[in-house]
């Protein structure tokens, strides 16, 4: 990783800290769905890699872009908002769908 | 009454989604971007047969803050249901929610919050009686969940979109 | 200088391959379909995750429109393939 460490120190001491959180919270939501014993409730836990963990990461990413540019970049914003409108939808129809099947 | 507001709103986002995935501000950019948005928004006006005519947008900045500390806090809540389920598993439900809105935007954006903040799912609507169908990982305190819904969402929603 | 960012890079390239892991564990034992869905949909935001991670590390900027493109198309399988479940079939006549 060698662009990673000529950026400079106020956008990398932010952008590590992001990057650690976004890193544990994805873990921990995939950690979850593997010890959650319910469907119903493994549902809920990739929601916490999706909504906070993608969050940190793309603020990350546009911190470290903008410093290596040199002028404000971001274009993250747009994978942002895109997850935060797609993930949702994904969940409430594998929720209709779970419970459609557990129906009958 | 409704009233219409001055602009529309997809162009300029349309627009703002052209430059964002450019990235830049060039003359040239611009002026095809708004070209694109205005094909987008003429095409896609027959597919739309109910148009969104959101008021008081400045509203919504606050309203985005609020659940933006709302996902940090249910993150800190579902991270801590995840760790503790060795000992013990969370208690999950159903319950049911009367609400007050009938706008579908308004409805649309509800459904958007409560399923992108961790540990509520949106799971069912029922458009005769207006009733919501919710789905609680932890569900300790119900009364307490109906409070969130109704008056840290439901209320900015509809003073948006109605 | 500063080899903050490197590790922090690092650490989280470990965290997302892990969270991979446990999403393609639940992918090959899920006991319902809905379950392999989900965990589908969980390994293709980390994968886009570890595509921007890549980003980072190497400064490059290419990385952004494929972390976009694995977006679009997980979304759109994974919605489908939710649809299938629910009706039946994807495209409704």
């Amino acid at each position: 990783m060698s662009g990673a460490a000529g950026v400079p120190l106020w956008a990398a001491l932010p952008a590590a800290f992001l990057l650690v959180c976004g890193g544990l919270l994805t873990v921990l939501g995939s950690l979850g769905l593997l010890r959650l014993k319910d469907f119903y409730a493994r549902i809920h836990a990739p929601t916490m890699g999706g909504t906070l963990g993608t969050g940190c990461v793309l603020i990350a990413s546009m911190l470290v872009s903008s410093a290596v540019a040199g002028r404000p970049v971001i274009h993250e914003l747009l994978i942002t908002l895109f997850i935060m409108l797609t993930s949702p939808v994904t969940a409430m129809l594998l929720m209709r769908a779970a419970m459609y099947r557990s129906r009958d | 009454m409704k009233t219409r507001p001055l602009i529309p709103l997809l162009p300029p986002v349309l627009l703002a989604v052209w430059l964002l995935l450019n990235d830049s501000l060039a003359p040239g950019q611009i002026a095809l971007g708004v070209v694109f948005a205005s094909l987008v928004t003429w095409a896609v006006a027959r597919l739309r047969p109910l148009p969104a005519w959101p008021r008081k947008l400045y509203l919504v900045f606050g309203l985005s803050l609020r659940v933006l500390v709302d996902i940090v806090r249910s993150n800190i809540g579902v991270g801590r249901v995840i760790l503790g389920a060795s000992r013990r598993q969370p208690l999950v439900g159903f319950m049911q929610i009367p609400l007050d809105m009938r706008d579908p935007h308004g409805l649309a954006m509800l459904a958007l919050i409560v399923t992108g903040t961790p540990g509520t799912v949106w799971s069912g609507h029922d458009p005769e009686k207006n009733i919501l169908t919710l789905h609680v990982l932890d569900l300790q305190d119900e009364a307490a969940w109906i409070h969130i819904i109704k008056h840290r969402y439901e209320r900015p929603l509809m003073e948006i979109f109605e | 200088m500063n080899a903050i960012l490197p590790w922090a890079v690092h650490f989280a390239l470990a965290c997302f391959a892990l969270a991979m892991l446990f999403a393609l564990l639940r992918l090959l034992r899920g006991p319902a379909a809905q379950d392999r869905i989900l965990a589908l949909d969980t390994l293709y935001i980390n994968g886009m995750l570890t595509i921007l991670m890549l980003g980072i590390g190497t400064g490059s900027a290419l990385y952004f429109d494929i972390a976009l493109v694995i977006a679009l198309f997980g979304f759109v399988g994974a919605t489908a393939m939710a649809k299938f479940l629910l009706r039946g079939e994807v495209i409704e006549p």
